[in-house]
């Protein structure tokens, strides 16, 4: 039946991929995703047949009830996190089988790392049960530290070792979380926990330990200080992957709390504390990214600011109209999956551009729209999108929180978005600026492989498209949650 | 989907493909790329006297989807919006010519032909959108594509206005946001209807609109160049000749100026915007910006920076011909759109074939330049007279019915005000044409390049005089259907008969 068979092999296909890529001669591991990725893009395509077919429905893993079996959600929320992760994986993918040429020593373990990545993040878009949430924030993590260490400098291990130090502590303080709500209400299910948690110190201290973590996973200010090194010192492909979409997987979790606990349990004071601290992010991201002098940290800094407006979500969705809330949720989905897709094309042709040159510092970028027009061109197309400027997927986003936070009456919320804008232009500009300046006459750029500028401008132009056709999967992310048909 | 969506499609897609077409291709595929460019101007200017052939017969030409709930793109033609179509299409073809003769062998010019026609392609955008969001997409996209034209050079010197320019636009695009957005919020959708849309609604809501209006008026003022923020349009001028034939006539100013009307006809409405008191203190800034960019104007050595503040100064009489209750005004400030834009063009091309043949920058330099350069300062003195408002030229119609419409909208003080600034224009201006016609050179001309037949090369002069002719045209044939104060006062007849 159309959209079952592949709701497992999601998780299960990259699991398998990964093992058999640790048994196979290394030359081979890279050519597996060519096995691996026509079948996870169908498997993907397939889910989101399954959801336009039946609708939004759990899955029940080999047919077990739930406490004894796995509870799959099958939402748009899923799947749009599915048909993202996807997307952008197997554009970096591609990335990678080009770029890592030149570090044949990475390349040992970043396709197994990738499977494990990929496996992890799946499973906690489809997880039903908070406790295998924390089982797939622990793959994906460890896999993401693990592909941090890739480079092997020092730099690298030091960044990798604070990333791996914020992850474990992030998933300690979730665990603890779930236990405690274990204890007190003998369940594991968000839907069990939907129905018999009751708003008592408890579930507020169980609660108060899983937003901790899992703002240390998501890097919110001030908790950030581990991701500009990791993501900014990261291999090209490595960084697009976790500034994209890992960061995310921990905001879904948080995103899904709120779903089934928020409305009662997170009271407005907490609301406008993580609105204070997204707003805090942007700001102070912005002005870091402004101040970097080399190309990957400015980016980098650039995802702690964008973190930011994600978490606006949370005042805006608190003690406001059903008007308001509901373009807040479109407005956090819209931003998040925008600047997934922006963020990986910045990071790939930020790559492109240091490759180029040779070197990572923006100053040596001078004249460099004379030689390499393209690799600019994706990096200007994903800039457009986070500078939230039409038309792409972050001015629509920008637009819908917008138009809730004027609904909503926090006229407040909306100097962060303006203020934003403006720092995320002066950034980004500024890498032009110097890319504009007249320098050398004769061409001494490297000409990166066609692969390496393709994927980016394929990844950058579906930040342009997604803002233009936001209709349609807006529609389909609210199927299944409080803000669309079931 | 029918024909008539699909024609207003094509006239934004063919400077759109162009564009990327352009992108791609290599630096040194000349002839190709000039191809491409002008094949594309010119398929692109039938289709536009195609559409306003039907707008005249009144046929409606619309396209829509929507992008999300309750946020349409709407490109639809109507007569205001397809004369900004008409005259950028009509100047495009010719500034397209301008730019190959002026960056011949000059490096980087994909991306300056590329970036040219993307912001074609967004003035086109802003002419045909049917709503503020689709005006607004295509206002930042503007701001977007002009940024690369502005710092084309690479000097420090460029990249410093271009710095400014990001400024002052992405400042005035932000404002611009809120104020749509706040509309949005209020009424949902804003298309725009002849007459507008907001007079029905609750008084009490009376002081937000106040404020919209304000925060919008500012956002469509900085690319308008409304004083005081004119700062970015005179620095701009370290650009090329056809950025500044962009910036000044083509698109840019003309944007500002030409959201400003949509604001006040097709939003507001022009009974509710005065019923708001809202008109009064707009002609107050317009009358403003215009002596100061005359005053600022008469003390510049530079002759590109004469003209630009003389743009600051002459841009503003559209913003006071909307802000003139009553159809005579509106009449004159919509056919200076066009007025300018014709008569700005021309003498862009003048300064920038002085600059170009003979190495003139300087207004001091000039003396003697109409015994070597007949044609090109036939035009420039062409240009020149329009602007002062010398009868039977252009400028004089729209100065005309700026006046009577001043008069019939009780505001007797604007007259004041235009005799003014023609003095100062005069003040301006004459003294150039004294220098060109009647002052001897007392050495030789430094010349750059090697000329051909004619006094400058031949793409650097037809475009220049024919845009003279045209703009001469203009004035001389105002009578005649399709003249611009024919389609202005089509305009207005569809808006104020609402």
């Amino acid at each position: 039946m159309i959209g079952l068979w592949s709701v497992p092999l999601l998780f299960a296909l990259p699991l398998s991929l990964g093992i058999l890529s640790l048994l196979v001669v290394p030359a081979w591991r890279p050519r597996l995703i060519f096995i691996g990725l026509p079948l996870l893009v169908a498997a993907s395509l397939d889910v989101l047949a399954g959801l336009a077919t039946i609708g939004p429905h759990v899955y029940r893993l080999g047919d077990w009830a739930a406490p004894l079996g796995i509870n799959l959600v099958v939402d748009g929320l899923a799947v749009g996190m599915i048909l993202m992760t996807t997307l952008v994986t197997s554009l970096c993918a591609l990335y990678a089988w080009v770029y890592l040429r030149d570090h044949p020593t990475s390349t040992t373990f970043f396709w197994p790392l990738l499977w494990f990545l990929w496996a992890g993040m799946n499973g906690i878009w489809l997880a039903e049960e908070i406790f295998n949430l924390y089982v797939g924030l622990e793959v994906m993590g460890l896999a993401a530290v693990g592909m941090v260490a890739l480079r092997a400098t020092p730099q690298a291990l030091a960044a990798a070792m604070r990333y791996l130090l914020a992850a474990l502590l992030g998933s300690l303080a979730y665990l603890l979380g779930v236990a405690l709500l274990y204890g007190a209400y003998g369940t594991l299910s968000m839907a069990g926990l939907q129905e018999v948690a009751a708003n008592n110190a408890t579930t507020q201290v169980a609660l108060a330990l899983i937003i901790l973590g899992l703002l240390l996973k998501t890097a919110l200010f001030p908790l950030h200080a581990w991701l500009p090194p990791a993501h900014g010192g990261a291999l090209t492909p490595v960084s697009a992957l976790l500034s994209a979409l890992v960061i995310k997987a921990s905001f879904y979790i948080l995103l899904r709390f709120w779903l089934v606990l928020g409305p009662e349990i997170t009271p407005e004071f907490t609301a406008q504390f993580l609105g204070v601290l997204g707003a805090g992010a942007v700001f102070y991201g912005g002005w870091m990214a402004w101040r970097q002098h080399h190309l990957k940290q400015l980016v980098a800094y650039s995802t702690v600011a964008q973190i930011g407006y994600l978490f606006l979500f949370f005042p805006l969705v608190t003690n406001t109209g059903p008007e308001a809330q509901r373009l807040a949720w479109d407005g956090t989905l819209m931003m998040l999956i925008a600047h997934a897709l922006a963020k990986a094309a910045l990071f790939l042709s930020a790559g492109n551009l240091i490759l180029a040159v040779g070197s990572p510092q923006i100053s040596h970028l001078v004249g460099i729209s004379r030689f390499r027009p393209m690799s600019l061109f994706s990096f200007g197309l994903a800039g457009v999108s986070l500078m939230g400027l039409p038309p792409s997927g972050g001015f629509t986003a920008k637009w819908l929180l917008l138009h809730s936070a004027i609904l909503s009456g926090q006229w407040w919320w909306l100097i962060v978005l303006f203020l934003g804008g403006l720092l995320s232009a002066a950034y980004i500009f500024k890498v032009f600026r110097m890319s504009f300046r007249e320098g050398p006459q004769i061409d001494r750029s490297v000409t990166p492989p066609l692969t390496l500028d393709v994927t980016a401008l394929i990844l950058a132009s579906a930040a342009i498209l997604i803002g233009l056709t936001a209709h349609l999967p807006l529609h389909w992310l609210r199927l299944g949650s409080v803000f669309g048909v079931s | 989907m029918d024909w008539n969506s699909l024609i207003l499609l094509g006239v934004l897609a063919t400077s759109l493909v162009a564009s990327g077409v352009i992108f791609l291709l290599a630096e040194s595929r000349l002839v190709l790329r000039t191809v491409v460019n002008l094949t594309a101007a010119v398929l692109k200017l039938v289709l536009v006297g195609w559409i306003v052939w039907g707008v005249y017969q009144a046929i409606e030409y619309e396209f829509r989807f929507t992008i999300i709930e309750g946020v349409d793109f709407i490109l639809r033609a109507d007569a205001l919006g397809i004369m900004f179509v008409g005259l950028s299409s009509l100047l495009w073809l010719f500034t397209t010519i301008y730019a190959i003769g002026y960056l011949e062998k000059a490096p980087n010019r994909s991306r300056f032909f590329g970036f040219f026609s993307l912001c074609v392609a967004s003035t086109v955008g802003i002419a045909l959108a049917g709503n503020l969001f689709t005006f607004l997409l295509f206002y930042e996209l503007l701001t977007l594509s002009t940024y690369p034209l502005v710092v084309h050079r690479g000097t420090r010197e460029s990249l410093r206005a271009g710095q400014v320019y990001l400024y002052y636009t992405l400042g005035g695009g932000a404002l611009l946001l809120f104020g749509v957005v706040a509309l949005h919020v209020l009424i949902g959708d804003t298309e725009f209807v002849p007459g507008g849309s907001l007079a029905g609604l609750d008084p009490s809501l009376h002081p937000m609109l106040i404020i919209i209006f304000l925060m919008m008026v500012i956002g469509l003022g900085v690319k308008a160049a409304l004083f005081p923020l004119h700062a970015w349009l005179p620095m701009a001028m370290v650009a090329p000749a056809p950025v500044s034939a962009l910036l000044h006539a083509v698109a840019v100013v003309k944007a500002g100026a030409f959201g400003i009307a949509r604001v006040v006809y097709d939003v507001y409405g022009i009974e509710f915007a005065q019923s708001l008191g809202l008109l009064m203190p707009l002609a107050v800034v317009a009358s403003i910006t215009i002596i100061y960019g005359s005053l600022r104007a008469l003390a510049q050595t530079d002759l590109k920076k004469r003209l630009a503040f003389s743009t600051v100064s002459q841009v503003s009489y559209i913003v006071l011909g909307i802000s003139l209750f009553g159809p005579i005004g509106a009449v004159g400030g919509l056919m200076h759109l066009l007025h300018q834009g014709l008569m700005k063009i021309t003498l862009f091309f003048c300064a920038g074939n002085y600059a170009e043949t003979l190495g003139v920058h300087k207004i001091s330099e000039l003396d003697g330049a109409g015994e070597r350069m007949p044609a090109t300062s036939v035009a420039f003195t062409l240009g020149a007279f329009g602007m002062i408002g010398i009868p039977p030229m252009a400028g004089f119609i729209s100065k005309w019915y700026l006046g009577i419409g001043a008069l019939e909208a009780q505001m007797n003080w604007v007259l004041g005000i235009l005799i003014l600034s023609s003095l100062l224009n005069a003040a301006y201006f004459l003294p150039i044409l004294y220098r060109i016609w009647f002052r001897k050179r007392d050495r030789m001309w430094c010349e750059g390049k090697v000329l051909g037949r004619f006094e400058t090369q031949a793409s650097l002069l037809f475009p220049t005089l024919f845009t003279a002719a045209v703009a001469l045209a203009a004035g001389i044939l105002a009578g005649m259907p399709f003249s611009p104060l024919y389609w202005a006062e089509l305009i207005v007849g569809r808006e104020y008969l609402q």
